[in-house]
């Protein structure tokens, strides 16, 4: 196991209160598997990211949990510990390429800086390392493009950078936010393919961070999805797309207008909006926009139950058994 | 087909870039080359492409925000291009705008209630007595709740900003409403919800749309027929089903191709576009999409392809046909 993320709580301190923004999250990753975590805004999977890195701000701090990486937790790891790990074991590509990187420096110092940050090379052997990774990414005629500026770069090219300089140092694990969240449909094309080949070519693991359920079908071996917080759905691609089981999840498939759609049949639409953080409804958080809310859905939160690999939190897959030991 | 409600003729839009000493311009950006197309009365007209390639420009010029370089916007019969400022400004209460990001198209600093009665009383087009009944119609008409007309923007989500803004373009009554991007900044289950009222508002008040955007699946809920653009120009218009079903020039066919599918099991061999779009300040010669074509013949740096009719209803600018 490369990363295993247990009972993860991070919370934001408000002036009118606590913001439970990642609320006991658990899961775990393999050696170049690709992990996607989807939700709407607010459901935590950016936190979830930052977390991993320690990368959050205040007022948010980590409230409990660990975060073994390679069997160490990452959590009890000094600022300078971590500065080894971040860049070079793991790495992070971001949402906007246009302010994730240093506007004022040029593209190849920027790669180098962390090259020669984690790896003992002259830099004549940094700058060779640059290019090649250029290369890799599918910059055209790298070494020239090298010494350009970040604004002389196109979204999808500057995206591309980012990538280089976070697969430099060959990490483990790569941690994408949104990387084509801000790109038109053509790159983000190229952009998972490229995130897809890499991954083969590296044998690294991949936390993909997104909103899109395309991506998600496109790209991933495994997907969790975020509801407020809380992890309401974990299953392979494939198992979830086939058989979607949480309401949240089924709404989200059926939301979405599909190509293949030949009705002119009203789009599916999930009732109401995403609750308010600092009040959150008792019991299950979705219950006020479900379709199939019942009464102890507003009284209690559902465990994450496991079946055939496929993990749900919904009191609509409780067994029977289970229900009657809920009532006693 | 009903009449048309709108036809634009060589449409076309230029920024000065830069200026020699005389003030002559010496790079000129073609955000809009020479765009025509007609749209029907009761008709949703998708229009569709990547950044860049003057979908918002178009769109912009028909609520007069820009004035066209060259060419006609003909409003039933009416060239509006040939007006003078005051006459043009009158016909703007029948083509009005409904902005992609909510965030910073309402006034912070005014209540809804307010931003949907101004331009009412800004067009003179009910006594003061009577607007406040008719805001709280329209309130009612995208889904939101009358005592919620003294709040501020901030006080609501996107897509709940979102329907201000909609009901603000309906509070003139326009025969037309240009959506440029309605639901890209906002979360899937809330771009349901949106697309929904959009499509039962255009039934019940008999609108017409231009919708703007850039993907093409949400684009083929809303409209009947679509537009493609790419780099300023039209490269493929066709009615919906045909557009979908049979796509000719090959920008489209790879466009549609990158839309991820959500079945996994139908992961489909992408097309998938070397390079980026080139700058519109320089587009290429011959046909603008041959630096990418994966198409690409000897013919295409030749002359610039113009839109051909290939079966009824379905116009398409490559060489290929």
């Amino acid at each position: 196991m490369l990363l295993e993320v247990n009972h993860l709580k991070t919370d934001f301190k408000l002036k009118h209160g606590i913001v439970h923004a990642v609320d006991d999250i658990s899961f775990s990753l393999e050696k170049g598997e690709i992990l996607a975590i989807v939700g709407e805004s607010g459901s935590g999977k950016s936190v979830t990211s930052l977390s991993i890195m320690r990368l959050l701000q205040e007022p948010g701090h980590i409230a409990g949990g660990e975060i073994l990486f390679k069997g160490e937790d990452l959590l009890k790891k000094s600022k300078t510990e971590m500065q080894t790990v971040r860049g070079d074991q793991i790495s992070m590509i971001f949402q906007e390429p246009m302010t994730s990187l240093n506007p004022v420096y040029r593209i190849k110092d920027q790669i180098m800086e962390s090259i020669m940050t984690h790896m003992k090379l002259s830099p004549k052997e940094a700058l060779e390392r640059t290019i090649h990774m250029l290369d890799i990414v599918g910059i055209p005629s790298p070494k020239e493009r090298a010494n350009d500026y970040p604004h002389q770069m196109s979204g999808g090219m500057r995206q591309r950078v980012m990538t280089a300089m976070a697969l430099s140092c060959r990490p483990e694990l790569l941690i994408a936010d949104e990387p084509t969240t801000a790109l038109d449909v053509t790159i983000q094309a190229q952009i998972l393919d490229l995130l897809y080949h890499m991954r083969e070519k590296f044998n690294m693991a991949v936390l993909l961070i997104t909103h899109d359920l395309g991506v998600v079908s496109e790209a991933a071996d495994r997907v969790i999805v975020m509801y407020c917080g809380k992890i309401v759905e974990e299953a392979e691609v494939k198992s979830l797309f086939a058989n979607p089981m949480h309401p949240y999840t089924l709404g989200l498939l059926h939301s979405i207008p599909r190509l293949e759609d030949e009705s002119d049949e009203p789009l599916y639409m999930i009732k109401g909006m995403v609750p308010d953080p600092l009040h959150m409804p008792d019991g299950c958080p979705f219950s006020d926009r479900c379709d199939k809310c019942m009464e102890r859905c507003r009284k209690s939160m559902p465990e994450l139950i496991e079946k055939d690999g496929h993990k749900v939190r919904c009191f609509l897959y409780e067994t029977e058994k289970e229900e009657a030991q809920d009532y006693e | 087909m009903s009449e048309v409600l709108i036809e634009v003729k060589n449409l076309a839009k230029y920024f000065n870039m830069e200026n020699d000493f005389f003030g002559r311009p010496v790079s000129v950006l073609k955000a809009v080359d020479d765009v025509s197309f007609q749209i029907h009365k009761g008709e949703a007209f998708g229009l569709v492409g990547e950044s860049g390639c003057g979908k918002t420009t178009i769109g912009k010029m028909l609520v007069n925000l820009y004035t066209p370089t060259r060419g006609q916007i003909l409003f039933e019969g009416t060239d509006l291009t040939s007006l003078s400022a005051e006459k043009r400004r009158a016909f703007c209460k029948n083509i009005q705008l409904i902005f992609q990001d909510p965030y910073a198209s309402l006034n912070p600093r005014m209540t809804i209630g307010d931003i949907i009665a101004e331009p009412i009383k800004i067009n003179k087009l009910l006594p003061k007595d009577q607007i406040e009944k008719r805001v709280t119609y329209l309130l009612n008409c995208v889904g939101l709740a009358n005592h919620q007309r003294n709040r501020y923007p901030h006080e609501f989500s996107g897509g709940q900003r979102q329907r201000v803004g909609i009901a603000r373009a309906l509070a003139v009554e326009p025969k037309l409403i240009v959506c440029d991007e309605p639901v890209s900044a906002l979360d899937v289950s809330i771009q349901a919800q949106v697309l929904n009222l959009l499509d039962d508002l255009k039934a019940e008040f008999g609108l017409t749309y231009l919708f703007i955007a850039h993907g093409l699946n949400v684009v083929k809920h809303i409209s009947d027929r679509v537009g493609v653009m790419y780099l300023g120009k039209l490269v493929e218009i066709a009615p919906k089903k045909e557009l979908y079903s049979n796509p000719l020039h090959p920008y489209t066919q790879a466009l549609l191709s990158a839309i991820p599918s959500v079945d996994p099991t139908k992961r489909k061999e992408r097309i998938i576009l070397t390079g980026d779009v080139p700058s519109p300040i320089n587009p290429p010669e011959g046909c603008r999409f041959c630096s990418r074509c994966y198409k690409k013949t000897d013919g295409c740096d030749g002359a610039e392809p113009v839109l051909k009719e290939v079966s009824p209803g379905h116009f398409v600018a490559c060489c290929l046909y």
